[in-house]
């Protein structure tokens, strides 16, 4: 052995440390190879099972590191209560959206193999997102989390919108990251250091006010808020949403958001906390922006998938709140309403993707016209799930938002607490107008016309409702998990007040 | 105690539809708002002031990292607008179970909920559990609104429901604000319980601006004047036993939301504002009368003089005198118990005027229906303040507390004393005497009828001839929850 060779030490990987990310990892190689099989059944029944295994080992790992805060990988990955928690989220919204894919159109028409693997890389991806405890990692996770996605949007081939859809987001997001990775290069010009610690260190130092650093931040914003779908940078989330594959848009709408969101945390609230004054403003006029936005934007929507892509950003805004404020209670209050949104949103979704097999309407508003009288079970759930976004007691959405408006009083942003509050009155316009149709309407005649096909992934061989049994179960599911934490909230407000207690920086 | 009264409604409901058939919803239903209604009366039986403190305490630890209690509790203030609940919604059920409805089951779960709700309001001893009492209440009426009102219902539900939940939207801010900011003032941990709350007020800035987001939420319920847009179309197209809850007695939460939480707990800004408040309370008097003679739906005559009805508790409230309070708790009550059967009394002459609510349709009613008619009139002057009537002492004591502190203001109010005379007996004239209506078929009042009205006509007797049960139990609480304003006043003086 050379000398050269031999003074290049690798660093200590911590392999058990690291083991949620490898169950994922290596579960996306299993579960590609075994789609390479001629069998049906391997390919159509087995691969679901395989990826939702793998998610399950992903999970067993995960509550088996709990407690041990691990730096692992020479300070790259940090796997504290803060990843768990929200590797968790992403396995929960990965889990759903196997189950949601499993007779869905997308995956016969890709491979099922590739679709599976393509998402647990992608879930692999934001768990070392917001595990990232330096610049490199970061764009790692964010990379591994996107480029999968890319493709998942893109996996009904024969549909037009779908492939349009995978463009779109391939294109945006690409000049999302590229604003990133400029934005983390000045940062690190600016302090010397790709380590969250040494930056905060740097800053704490007097480089806080620097030109570069303040322009890096400024970048790193930008190429944030694109995948956060935060205005004015939202662009593509309603087309996207609405040409995706709907358990996608589903995954996407849940898990991008906590990753991004994630991700946020670790870099506002960690490594640039000492600059908030300098860019705790600016984000807080992004979150008014992007709240107006949204809730407006929605407002005018008859596609159920385009109204939850654009209720999405609005709540994007609402979580934006949590990080601008960097305090303990603004990160447990923004892991709070991570965990409530993800309850709420695969519940309508869940019904979305139920009403998309049954009626020829796809997701229009019309789909659930009368909803109330003929399935009463995926009636409740929508409800459940739409009131909650609206923030009515009795709901997970109440306590969350009321955690959130707690967080920014306390952080000295009371006025932010009144425009959420304002938001969320505008949000009642297109949320209750879904409720009034599931209730006040009769659903709309038979064979009347042409049937209304507002961009949705229509189902073209229309599933009897007798077969819809595990979409059905998983909005009772979710919708009754809301319900609960609405008047139990004590179990999730201890995992929030864990997850925010691992950013040690703030008080 | 106080849980199983909140709750017993919803219990019995949720029961009935799970468990039995469609008739049996309703039964159940009306049985578990009747047990409510007898635990109200054992409540005021066993209620002798206790030196205006809480009675029967129910204080767990709900979410006890944001401070927010499970608290109820029972005192002067509440002990008959809880009374008022249970006896309106109980015979509001009566009235339902005497007709079929499309989705039965769905329709009783709702209106369970919907009075256990507004128990929880009345009950509710912290501000966030009054809020999400306060919002809770809204959806069951939306659905009823809208899945069984009329043919606007649709317009109407969502106008009621954007003006009632910005309301309470921003209170929700404001009661968090308020929290906060006392929490920080007082370096004492979040603490969400009116009591803690009462006892470290926030500064005077801060209770100004948090006023006025309450005020919003309250004016907006009641309805007060410049707030009542969602009113005309709401009162149009809800069924008449929805409404006549809905008119009785969710009116009241946000006129008892200004005694229990406003005053004790900003008493500065109730100062500041008082003005203000009374002009709109006169405002409500004023435009609300002449509103109300000059519409010729029955309906909404009734609907513009609970306005009006309102505006004088608002003055009674903001008075900032004992007496005015105490008429205002006193004139809640009487309000619930004689716009419910004064609506389904208008029902009833809806259905002999060939199904029109319009009083030009109606007329000559009383010639073949004289109990009928005796019945109303007794209404009717309990309405418009008779003396002799438990609303005349009401509206007595309101004007003696305004007369004492804002004399002006109390003489303009004596007006609305004699518009609610004529507006009163315009529709009693227009649809019981007058000229035979074209399509009037009139008929005497049937049993099943009687069964509904009659037990609010006794009430209404009842508080005429003794409006002391009602005044000497509540007394202590009042004066106690107006003390932190008054002494704000005096000590500014």
């Amino acid at each position: 052995m050379s000398p050269a060779v031999a003074a290049i030490h690798g660093p200590h990987i911590d392999y058990a440390a690291i083991s949620p990310f490898e169950a994922l990892l290596a579960g996306s190689v299993i579960v590609l190879l075994v789609g390479l099989l001629r069998s049906r059944v391997a390919r159509e029944q087995l691969v679901p099972a395989l990826t939702l295994v793998s998610l399950g080992a992903s999970l067993a790992v995960t509550i088996w590191q709990w407690n041990d805060h691990v730096s692992a990988i020479a300070g790259a990955l940090a796997v504290d209560d803060l990843t768990l928690i929200l590797t968790i989220v992403f396995i929960a919204a990965g889990a759903a959206a196997v189950v949601l894919s499993w007779r869905a159109r997308a995956p016969r028409e890709s491979a099922h193999g590739e679709y599976h693997a393509l998402l647990l890389a992608s879930i692999a991806g934001m768990a070392v997102l917001v595990a990232a405890q330096n610049l490199i990692t970061l764009f790692i996770g964010i990379e591994l989390l996107s480029i999968p996605l890319y493709v998942l949007c893109a996996t009904e081939m024969r549909r037009a919108s779908s492939l349009e859809s995978g463009l779109k987001y391939l294109i945006i997001g690409s000049v999302g990251s590229a604003t990133l990775v400029y934005g983390l290069a000045l940062i690190y010009g600016a302090t010397g250091a790709t380590e969250f610690s040494a930056i905060a260190g740097s800053i704490a130092n007097g480089h806080g006010s620097n030109a570069l650093i303040l322009t890096g931040i400024a970048l790193v914003i930008v190429g944030l808020c694109f995948k956060a779908s935060v205005a004015p940078f939202h662009q593509w989330t309603p087309d996207v949403y609405e040409g995706a594959p709907t358990p996608i848009a589903a995954f996407m709408a849940v898990a991008t958001k906590a990753a991004a969101l994630g991700v946020l945390l670790r870099i506002f609230d960690v490594a640039l906390v000492g600059d908030q004054f300098d860019w705790g403003p600016a984000l807080a006029t992004l979150a008014t922006i992007t709240i107006f936005v949204g809730n407006v934007g929605a407002l005018g929507q008859s596609s159920l998938k385009r109204m939850l892509a654009y209720s999405s950003v609005a709540q994007a805004g609402y979580l934006l709140a949590g990080v601008i404020v960097s305090t303990q209670l603004g990160v447990a209050a923004t892991v709070f309403y991570l965990i409530v949104y993800l309850l709420m949103n695969l519940a309508a979704f869940a019904v979305v993707i139920a009403r998309e097999r049954e009626t020829p309407y796809g997701d229009d508003i019309d789909s659930v016209a009368g909803l109330g009288d003929a399935r009463p079970e995926l009636a409740w759930p929508l409800t459940i799930a739409m009131l909650s976004l609206a923030g009515i007691p009795a709901t997970a959405g109440f306590i969350g938002k009321l955690y959130l408006i707690q967080a920014l009083v306390d952080g000295g942003y009371a006025w932010l607490g009144v425009i959420l509050v304002i938001g969320s009155m505008i949000s009642l316009g297109y949320y209750l107008r879904v409720v009034a149709a599931i209730w006040m309407r009769d659903a709309p005649a038979v064979g009347a016309g042409v049937p209304v096909i507002a961009g949705g992934s229509q189902e073209a061989d229309a599933v009897a409702p007798s077969r819809n049994w595990e979409v059905v179960a998983l909005a009772m599911v979710f919708g009754a998990a809301t319900i609960f934490f609405g008047i139990v909230p004590q179990p999730l407000f201890d995992l929030a007040h864990r997850a925010a207690g691992s950013l040690t920086g703030i008080y | 105690m106080l849980s199983i009264l909140i709750w017993l409604p919803l219990a019995a409901a949720l029961i009935g539809a799970i468990a039995g058939g469609e008739r049996t919803t309703g039964g159940l239903t009306l049985l578990g708002s009747l047990g409510a209604l007898a635990i109200a009366i054992a409540l005021i039986a066993g209620y002798h002031g206790n030196g205006g403190q809480l009675t029967h305490v129910i204080d767990h630890d709900w979410i006890p990292a944001l401070g927010i209690h499970y608290k109820l509790g029972l005192d002067g203030l509440n002990l008959f607008l809880v009374a008022m609940t249970t006896l309106v919604f109980a015979f509001s059920l009566l009235a339902c179970n005497l007709r079929s409805w499309k989705k039965p089951s769905l329709f009783y779960v709702l209106m369970g909920l919907g009075e256990s709700a507004v128990l929880g309001a009345f009950l509710a001893q912290d501000l966030i559990l009054f809020v999400a009492f306060f919002d809770l209440m809204l959806i069951p009426f939306y659905l009823l609104t809208g899945v069984w009102g009329g043919p606007g219902r649709v317009a109407a539900t969502t106008k009621l429901v954007i003006y009632t939940l910005v309301g309470s939207l921003l209170m929700l801010a404001g009661a968090v604000a308020l929290a906060v900011i006392s929490s920080q003032e007082s370096g004492q941990g979040l603490n969400f319980a009116y009591s803690a709350l009462a006892a470290s007020p926030v500064g005077k800035g801060s209770q100004e601006w948090i006023f006025l987001l309450f005020a919003a939420a309250f004016l907006v319920k009641m309805p007060a004047f410049p707030l009542h847009g969602w009113m005309p179309d709401a009162y149009r197209e809800m069924p008449t036993e929805v409404l006549a809850v809905f008119s009785g007695v969710l009116s009241k939460v946000g006129a008892y939301g200004f005694l229990a939480i406003v005053l004790p707990l900003m008493p500065k800004a109730s100062v500041h504002y008082q003005t203000l408040m009374l002009v709109i309370g006169l405002c409500s008097i004023i435009y609300g009368s002449a509103m109300a003679f000059t519409q010729t739906n029955a309906r909404l005559v009734i609907g513009y003089s609970s306005v009006a009805q309102l505006g004088f508790i608002t003055l009674g409230i903001f008075a900032l005198a004992p007496q005015g309070a105490q008429g205002a708790v006193l004139q809640m009550v009487n309000h619930g118990i004689v716009v419910a059967p004064l609506l389904f009394i208008v029902a009833l002459l809806a259905a002999r005027a060939g199904g029109s609510e319009d009083i030009r349709d109606m007329g000559g009613i009383a010639m073949r229906a004289p109990v009928l008619a005796t019945i109303f009139l007794i209404i009717t002057f309990a309405t418009l303040a008779m003396p002799g009537s438990g609303n005349f002492v009401g509206e007595f004591l309101i004007l003696l507390g305004l007369f004492k502190t804002k004399m002006v203001f109390s003489i303009i109010a004596f007006t609305g004393v004699v518009m609610a005379a004529v507006y009163m007996l315009r529709i009693f004239i227009r649809t019981m005497h007058n000229r035979t209506g074209p399509e009037v078929r009139s008929r005497e009042l049937r049993w099943r009828d009687a069964l509904v009205i009659v037990p609010f006509v006794g009430v209404i007797l009842l508080f005429a001839l003794y409006p002391q049960l009602e005044l000497s139990r509540a007394q202590q609480s009042v004066t106690a929850s107006i003390q932190p304003a008054r002494q704000v006043e005096s000590s500014s003086r």
